[in-house]
């Protein structure tokens, strides 16, 4: 299973989460937010860069409530919160965004 | 609450054993088992560490552990007591917490 | 939810020889949702797991060392390390990870989640839980 992309092909696994990280792009991820039927926004790409820039410091997707209680605190309290989040992304932000954003599927996340 | 240790580590092979005699406190009960049996012999470099705490700490050893390593009880250091599966869950529930040292 | 219940996880193994570190830093991350309290303990080569400078790259393995800093989010922030381990190991406080959380409760202000213990102390702490989880 992969997705396409300029001609190139980049493997993922059954759900749709990449294979390898490093294969991520901008265009890749354009790419998967379509496949899960979302528009990517100015809303949505903060998200996604908050999760990139936390696996990068971590080398962990955070947990749902993490994430929220980060948000905010970096962005503010009307942007940290769930209802905000399943907003943008309605299947769960640590299933949609992790896959956006070109993470693993976070640990815990049942 | 006292606690029940298990060991199942020969103690000439890793330092389980005695990492967990370090932390044992007064009280708590030292279960031996699998590869952890051969710990429970007399005669051995930590023998008399174990003769020392026994009383205050309280020593088991699992039967059909020592049997299978053709180890009799006239092995086995004095202080040290034989149980077999049933007294194993005795002791599981006798105690409050159990600690394993892998 | 009932009252919460004292966990420790206990660590005794170096990371990246075996699997036990890393098994025991994804249980800390997947527990951590169940809003129990959750400390760790490291002693004997379990000190090796939060040392300062593990790179992997040649190694083709994940570091997972960053990890732990990410803990005080999950609020784990407790995490006693065995000083009689390091002597033994010829190390020091020094040599390990600098690791914080932010206290909530003190206005969201950075302290260090480690907390060096003596082994007769590590005893009291094991003493003092409802459950110990070992790896």
């Amino acid at each position: 299973m992969a997705y396409e992309v300029n001609g190139t092909t980049v493997e993922h696994d059954e759900e749709g989460y990449l294979t390898d990280l490093n294969d991520w792009s901008e265009q890749i991820a354009l790419e998967i937010a379509k496949n899960q039927q979302l528009e990517m926004n100015e809303e949505r790409w903060e998200v996604v860069n908050f999760l990139r820039n936390y696996y990068d410091e971590y080398q962990v997707a955070p947990a749902v409530r993490v994430l929220t209680k980060a948000l905010a605190k970096t962005m503010g309290p009307e942007k940290g919160n769930n209802k905000y989040l399943y907003e943008l992304f309605p299947y769960g932000p640590a299933k949609q965004a992790c896959m956006i954003a070109g993470l693993p599927k976070p640990t815990g996340c049942v | 609450m006292t606690t029940l240790h298990i060991v199942n580590k020969s103690p000439f092979e890793k330092n389980a054993m005695e990492s967990c005699l370090g932390h044992a406190l007064d009280g708590d009960a030292i279960l031996l088992f699998e590869d952890g049996v051969y710990g429970a012999l007399s005669n051995t470099r930590i023998a008399n560490e174990i003769s020392r705490r026994a009383g205050a700490v309280k020593f088991f050893v699992l039967g059909p552990d020592l049997n299978a390593r053709g180890l009799g009880d006239g092995r086995i250091a004095d202080g040290i007591t034989v149980v077999d599966y049933s007294g194993f869950v005795d002791l599981v529930t006798t105690h409050g917490r159990t600690q394993s040292w892998l | 939810m009932s009252e919460a219940k004292k966990f420790l996880y206990v660590n005794r193994k170096a990371p990246y020889g075996t699997i036990y570190a890393l098994e025991s830093l994804e249980v800390v991350l997947i527990g951590a949702a169940f809003d129990q309290h959750v400390s760790l303990a490291f002693v004997d080569d379990g000190v090796f797991q939060i040392a300062k400078g593990q790179d992997t790259k040649s190694l083709g393995v994940k570091n997972f060392s960053p990890t732990y800093r990410a803990l005080g989010d999950y609020g784990v922030t407790k995490f006693y390390v065995e000083k009689d381990s390091l002597d033994e190991r010829g190390l020091s406080a020094d040599d390990l990870m600098e690791i914080t959380y932010e206290d909530e409760n003190d206005g969201f202000a950075e302290k260090p989640s480690i907390i060096v213990v003596t082994k007769a102390e590590m005893a009291e702490v094991m003493r003092d839980q409802d459950v110990i989880l070992s790896f």
